[in-house]
């Protein structure tokens, strides 16, 4: 048996999964409209490539994947589509997003696509099938699956980690997903393993999942490759990506690198039966298990098509009690507050909760810290959360940086534990989100410092070469005339001075190769090379969506 | 600003902490009612009060809300702290000015709850031994050696009328501490001054049971995760190391690290005044390195300053120094290279 290791700090909140994992997943009636984002990962929305009036089948692309990542979208049913809009988003920006609205004909007929030989075709067929497919990590990071799974030129990576930990109080969704699928899970896992070379499979669950375990037990016998099922204690955030690694394998992912640097590759385990079924059953990422749960008639889990109002899905579970109090999407510790209801499920939800203020009371007063170090001590990423705290709220946000505000992963542990109640990853937010747009604006102020400067080089360029061709005239007419024989001196101070003028315009001009003519490119690319950097740091700290997959900007 | 999370623990908050605290000093409390007589409960009341009122006033005058502030408990603390540390039986102007100092200067005036560089009850005893020196080494004397021990009534009249009933020299007498060291400067053999009845097996008599107590309520608070051992535990150890180097030394000279550990003070110190983590470090290694110099200083200041006892001095000098070692100790992060400490 495999030892396992510790992370520092978490927490254990009460588990509250009793609730929504009794009863096996269960399916929603066809609705008559869907709404899908083209949204529904990270990095760049997919293109829409329907318009209204269109007819699309149950499993059609509607999204083509755009940029590296990225991944496609597909109809959740057939029908006509109606309109491609914006509509309000489940996403914690609450930030409308482009979405394709499918009026459903009730045939809910597919359109066939065909089971893929991933074990026969090159590499890069199998994951261009990947990302036409729509895979993206279903744990709540959404990161496209097809980029994960390009071992690149490392050549092979060597372990794959499935992330069954589930560690997020009220989610059940993984738990049920193992207990009926686990044999989808291990086949996905022998795709996954293959693509990237693996020889080590590893599967974390939380030791509150006795079921769970059981049966991905039974299902890895059968394998036909090792898997290694393993029990991590319950302790918040065991799913964590970083720290599902440490548990298992011991090892740390070096800060701005990602896990496959170290040669590990972390899966959640819906996306590994994701997989499966797009690529051996043909189904694409049409829909997913979400747990509805909380201040409703009857929580449990749900097989629920993305764009699936979330609406439909409460109802579904007998709609919210009364005295509800809002939703939460994701889990408690790190999901957010659902500002629409009738914003669509996409892939990133893994849970609708329904508050009531009994189950969710309101935060007490906050007081000063008192620098107890309660928060330290629970930190999973090893921070000294009160500091962070101290220089967010001065707003000294250089000092936060240097406090590795970055490293956060904004798990809550330090606002659980805190006994002043102060709601300390709302400042690291505030202070990361600052500090983003922060640079951003000296990104911006660069640019426009150094189109100035080109501008200040290209006029003085332009007055040199004015002189020098005066210069040359003016050199020019002596040089046959008398006045060079009878000042032989002059002429060669003339001769050094205008072959020394040459030379400094040639040293300048190899500086700044551009000229005049490019200029708008030349800063337009800059403009997007910053654009992707600025995306990039944003992709490396994901937004705070239930547990999460190992996502970084590779 | 309202995200998640949106569960916080349960039965727990501030004012549970400090209550915790609080009730890890019964122990020693009852002790010392048992050997010094029911004073203790008398001083203790009206430094609380006094405390309470600074408190108020303070938060008052700056515009802050009472409830919160004054149910959070943590000047309890500091009056319980500051009566624990200095004589008891005082005039109530004595107690007075040193909690005018520890609540409205030490506390206040930097800030409030959580911003005071200085521990405040150190910063009350510390006013109080610079500017009434005398006052300050009447400790009473265990009850069996006391000419006349003082009761409940003796207790008022003391504090607040300032004795007429009873002579200071009947009821008080020099600490342990203070005995060994005026004793061993005038050359009297080391076991001639242990032969004094003020000192018990293994400190000063009933002093040393009060440090039992301080230490059995210190544990409990370990028990239950309210500090980490860093502090406490450094602390002693650092106490013990260093008394028992100068021991080592020269045995005739110096007492030994038994002695040093079971004064009350050192044991307050270590569980109840250095473990403050206001004015303390906040990093692991910082604790270490603060308890670990706080403690040295402490038997370093007992031996050759001019005053009783080091403990308060002690720790308020590494008040001073906190920041800057937490500066220079941050823990390595989720990650980072073992030398990669942030670049502060
Ligand atoms: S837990 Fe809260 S009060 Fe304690 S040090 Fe951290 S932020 Fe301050
Ligand atoms: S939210 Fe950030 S600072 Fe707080 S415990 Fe999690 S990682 Fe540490």
């Amino acid at each position: 048996m495999r030892k396992l290791h510790t992370f520092n700090g978490g927490i254990h909140p009460p588990e509250h999964k009793a609730e929504s994992n009794a009863a096996p997943i269960a399916s929603l009636p066809l609705l008559p409209r869907y709404v899908v984002p083209l949204s529904q990962h990270m990095g760049h929305p997919a293109a829409a490539c329907v318009q209204p009036g269109d007819r699309v089948l149950r499993g059609q692309v509607i999204g083509l994947p755009e940029g590296r990542i990225s991944t496609a979208v597909h109809a959740p049913t057939s029908g006509i589509v109606s309109a491609v809009e914006m509509r309000t988003l489940a996403h914690p920006s609450g930030l409308p997003g482009l979405c394709v609205v499918i009026e459903s004909d009730g045939d809910d007929q597919a359109c066939p696509t065909p089971p893929l030989d991933w074990h026969g075709l090159p590499q890069a067929d199998v994951l261009e099938a990947v990302r036409h497919l729509g895979i993206a990590g279903l744990g709540g990071a959404v990161f496209p699956s097809a980029v994960k799974l390009d071992k690149g030129k490392a050549g092979h990576i060597p372990t794959l980690i499935l992330n069954g930990s589930e560690c997020e109080p009220w989610i059940t969704c993984d738990d049920r997903l193992m207990r009926e699928r686990a044999d989808e899970v291990i086949q996905g896992a022998a795709i996954m393993r293959h693509l990237l070379g693996a020889e080590t499979v590893l599967v974390g669950i939380e030791d509150n999942k006795p079921e769970a375990l059981a049966a991905m037990t039974a299902a890895a016998r059968g394998a036909g490759f090792p898997v290694e099922i393993l029990a991590v204690p319950t302790l918040y955030p065991s799913g964590g990506a970083k720290q599902l690694t440490q548990l298992l394998t011991g090892l740390q992912t070096p800060t701005g690198l990602l896990s496959t640097d170290i040669g590990i590759q972390v899966f959640n385990v819906g996306t590994a039966a994701s997989l499966y079924r797009a690529l051996v059953l043909g189904q694409p990422l049409i829909s997913r298990v979400v747990t509805i749960t909380g201040h409703v008639a009857r929580p449990g889990n749900f097989e629920v098509r993305l764009g699936t109002p979330i609406q439909a899905l409460i109802e579904a579970a007998g709609g919210a009690l009364p005295g509800a109090s809002g939703q939460i999407v994701g889990g408690p510790l790190m999901g957010f507050e659902l500002e629409d209801e009738q914003s669509p499920v996409a892939k990133s939800v893994n849970c609708i909760i329904v508050k009531h203020p009994a189950l969710f009371p309101p935060a007490p007063p906050t007081l000063p810290c008192i620098r107890c170090g309660q928060c330290a001590l629970a930190c999973p990423a090893e921070l000294q959360p009160f500091e962070l705290y101290w220089y967010a709220k001065a707003k000294a946000f250089d000092k936060t940086e240097r406090y590795n505000l970055f490293d956060c992963i904004e798990c809550g542990c330090c606002s659980y534990v805190c006994p002043s109640h102060i709601p300390l990853v709302d400042f690291y937010r505030f202070a990361k989100s600052e500090i983003r747009a922060r640079d951003k604006d000296s990104q911006a102020a660069q640019i426009a410092r150094e189109r100035h400067e080109f501008r200040q080089f290209r006029l003085e360029r332009e007055k040199r070469e004015k002189a020098e061709k005066l210069a040359q005239k003016a050199a020019g007419k002596p040089a046959s005339g008398a006045a060079a024989a009878d000042d032989p001196e002059a002429a060669r101070k003339k001769a050094i001075l205008q072959a020394a003028m040459e030379r400094a315009a040639k040293a300048k001009e190899g500086v700044q190769p551009q000229n005049t003519d490019n200029l708008a490119p030349a800063v337009e690319q800059e403009i997007q090379a910053i654009e992707a950097r600025r995306q990039g740091t944003d992709a490396s700290t994901p937004p705070p969506e239930g547990d999460k997959s190992p996502v970084s900007t590779p | 600003m309202n995200g998640s999370p949106y569960v916080i623990a349960s039965r727990n908050s501030v004012r549970l902490t400090m209550l915790k605290v609080l009730a890890a000093l019964v122990p020693g409390i009852i002790a010392h009612a048992w050997f010094f007589g029911p004073g203790i409960w008398v001083s203790l009341i009206v430094c609380t009060l006094l405390a309470i009122l600074f408190e108020s006033l303070a938060l008052v005058m700056r515009g802050y809300p009472l409830r919160p502030f004054l149910t959070d408990g943590s000047v309890i603390v500091t009056a319980w702290l500051f009566a624990l540390s200095v004589p008891t039986l005082a005039p109530i102007w004595l107690y007075a000015t040193g909690l005018l100092f520890a609540v409205i200067v030490a506390k206040h005036l930097y800030g409030g709850l959580g911003q005071n560089p200085f521990n405040p009850a150190m910063i009350g005893y510390a006013v109080l031994i610079v500017s009434f020196p005398m006052y300050m080494t009447q400790w009473p004397a265990p009850i069996h050696l006391a000419v006349h021990a003082p009761g409940l009534a003796d207790a008022f009249d003391l504090v607040f009328a300032g004795g007429g009933l009873i002579s200071v020299d009947a009821y008080t007498m020099a600490s342990p501490l203070d005995t060994v060291k005026t004793l061993l400067r005038a050359g009297v053999p080391k076991e001639e001054i242990l032969a004094n009845p003020v000192f018990g097996r293994l400190s000063g008599s009933g002093l040393e049971w009060i440090a039992g107590m301080y230490l059995l309520g210190g544990l409990l608070l370990l028990a239950n995760r309210v500090m980490t051992w860093h502090v406490p535990i450094v602390f002693l150890l650092a106490v013990a190391a260093t008394a028992a180097g100068l021991h080592a030394l020269d045995p005739s000279r110096h007492m030994g690290a038994v002695f040093h550990l079971f004064t009350a003070s050192v044991m307050l110190g270590a569980f109840f005044i250095a473990t403050d983590p206001v004015s303390g470090c906040g990093t692991p290694l910082g604790k270490v390195i603060f308890a670990a110099v706080a403690g040295f200083l402490t038997v370093i200041i007992r031996t050759y300053g001019g005053y009783p006892d080091g403990v308060a001095f002690a720790i308020l000098l590494m008040n001073v120094a906190a920041p800057f070692i937490d500066l220079y100790t941050q823990p390595r992060v989720f990650g980072h290279r073992r030398h990669e400490k942030p670049k502060i």
